[in-house]
């Protein structure tokens, strides 16, 4: 039996895998020791949990299980690295290199960087999201400390070339850092392969816990030290302060043992079930794939269906969660500027919608979002005077429109 | 964001769907909005030689809000005279339909959607267009 509404904004958050939660409970109740408590087997039980998270995160990125900070999400371990990069390289330099399709997490952290006088440069992206390699080592000057460049994209999906980044920086001896929240568990991710200098990602978008992440910082070749951004007991090597998020951490480390083992055979069962929603939805008279069709994150797609709104079509398709590029929200309508980014019309922005697959997805529900999408497509086309234009032949662009 | 109950059921049900033929005389049209603003409404009205409102249409690119502010709108103006229905209000389909504030600019555009049609018909018939759509931002 079928149960609504279906969830498919796996981007946004993921459910938890019942197995994380298992492994979680004892350290709420039985194991509560603070990991910081050297002194007395209440500790112990609590900082060895967290060295075997350590361990399990560890061998999903390869990485030494030293080189992971805890945090309490991907939007704090962006906010450390990008600050904390600045404020410890200062002597070196104050310009970083980012992309117009980042997570806000990012760029408004960059913004930031502005403000205490950083220089910063947003590369811009193709029709696709992918940054150009070229204008990213033309962009590198003598002032370069950081380059802050998403794994794979939360709006259509696509990664980027993460090998090739890591390269060029080496070569110009700049650290790179990436937000691979929405690749780690998802596709494999090796720091030492990709040339990864430090990465965040985050415990919710890979079944585990909210609230809990991580920072990898790199140790060796080179060392990279970051600055606190907050005075405390000097935890996590002195990069994070504040108690160990211990039941957190264990489902961090559970999730991400999950991931490393199920990773082949959830993401051939999910890489079918997304094609198969993607084949029959872009069927539709006037419906666009946004974003790259391959080098692109197994469980999302991203589709405009053209005189449709996003958001009235969100509400259309009440029995699925998914989002909208189109935010009807405010006084100025500002479609995603992640598809804007990448250079789509407003008009097809705001007409798009984001299915987000996870490893509880099933065909059942696929073949449910398939007709309730038709459906609503085909219903909200009755309503729409621009596709009863369209019809009659009528070139949009010539209407002088009343802009509002 | 939850939608009112109203909402979902002019959206679910929409009043008014359609085309009237815009050739007529007695048939004014407005179109307003822009694609790239994420919403458009196309509102028409069928006018008797009394002045009264004996038909309305509309369709709507926009979100539910959108919708739901066109569809009453054709519903008001059914029988009323083309003076009474220039003084509708968009804050009466804000209350009408429970609209919070971030979708008030949907109400917005019905109201020009309005007097944008009643404009229409008037030019048509000889008419000086007497009202000024109301600017919003």
């Amino acid at each position: 039996m079928l149960k609504l509404p279906i969830y498919l904004d796996n981007n946004a958050t993921t459910p938890m895998d019942p197995r994380v939660l298992e492994a979680m409970l004892p350290y709420f109740t039985n194991h509560f020791g603070n990991a910081a408590s050297r002194n007395h087997p209440f500790g112990w039980a609590a900082e060895e949990a967290v060295d075997y998270a350590r361990e399990q995160i560890a061998a999903l990125i390869n990485c030494n299980p030293k080189e992971l900070i805890f945090t309490s999400g991907a939007t704090e371990s962006d906010n450390l690295a990008i600050k904390g990069v600045f404020e410890m390289y200062a002597s070196k330099g104050n310009h970083i290199i980012t992309a117009t399709t980042e997570h806000k997490a990012v760029l408004d952290t960059c913004k930031h960087i502005e403000k205490l006088g950083g220089q910063v440069t947003y590369l811009q992206v193709n029709s696709e999201g992918l940054i150009d390699l070229k204008e990213l080592e033309a962009a590198i000057t003598d002032k370069t400390i950081l380059i802050s460049i998403m794994y794979g994209n939360n709006e259509v999906g696509v990664v980027q070339p993460i090998k090739e980044i890591g390269q060029i920086a080496k070569k110009h001896g700049v650290l790179f850092f990436s937000d691979a929240t929405q690749a780690v568990g998802k596709i494999p991710v090796d720091v030492e392969a990709d040339g990864i200098d430090l990465m965040a990602f985050s415990g919710h978008k890979m079944y585990g816990p909210k609230g809990v992440g991580a920072l990898y910082v790199r140790r060796k070749n080179p060392r990279v030290k970051v600055t606190a951004q907050m005075d405390g007991g000097g935890h996590e090597r002195g990069m994070r302060s504040g108690t160990l998020n211990v039941p957190g951490i264990v489902g961090l480390g559970k999730a991400c043992e999950i991931c490393r083992v199920d990773m082949e055979s959830d993401t051939k069962r999910i890489v079918a079930m997304r094609d198969r929603l993607e084949n029959e939805l872009l069927q539709v008279e006037e419906s666009y794939l946004n974003g790259p069709k391959n080098q692109r994150l197994p469980h999302v797609t991203n589709i405009s269906f053209k005189y449709v709104e996003g958001e009235g079509l969100m509400m259309g398709v009440k029995d699925l969660a998914v989002s909208s590029g189109s935010a009807c929200t405010s006084a100025s309508l500002e479609p995603s500027y992640v598809l804007k980014a990448m250079g789509m019309s407003d008009d097809l922005a705001h007409s798009s919608l984001r299915f987000g697959l996870s490893r509880f997805t099933t065909e059942e529900e696929i073949d449910f979002a398939i007709n309730h999408v038709k459906e609503a497509v085909a219903k909200l086309r009755e309503l729409s005077p621009l596709w009863e234009m369209f019809k009659e032949g009528i070139d949009l662009d010539s209407v002088e429109w009343a802009e509002h | 964001m939850a939608y009112s109950d109203k909402v979902i059921d002019h959206y679910s049900n929409p009043r008014n769907v359609g085309t009237l033929d815009k050739s007529k005389n007695n048939v004014g049209t407005g179109l307003v909005g822009a694609p790239e603003c994420g919403d458009v409404m196309r509102l028409q009205i069928e006018v008797d030689e009394n002045q009264v409102i004996t038909d309305a249409k509309f369709k709507t690119f926009g979100c539910g809000s959108a919708i739901a502010s066109s569809s009453l709108a054709t519903e008001w103006l059914k029988g009323k005279t083309v003076d009474e229905a220039l003084a509708i209000d968009n804050m009466e389909i804000v209350e009408e339909l429970a609209l919070p504030p971030v979708k008030i600019h949907c109400s917005v555009l019905a109201e020009d959607a309005i007097k944008s049609a009643i404009n229409d018909y008037r030019v048509k018939n000889g008419l000086e267009p007497l009202v000024e759509a109301k600017s919003h931002h």
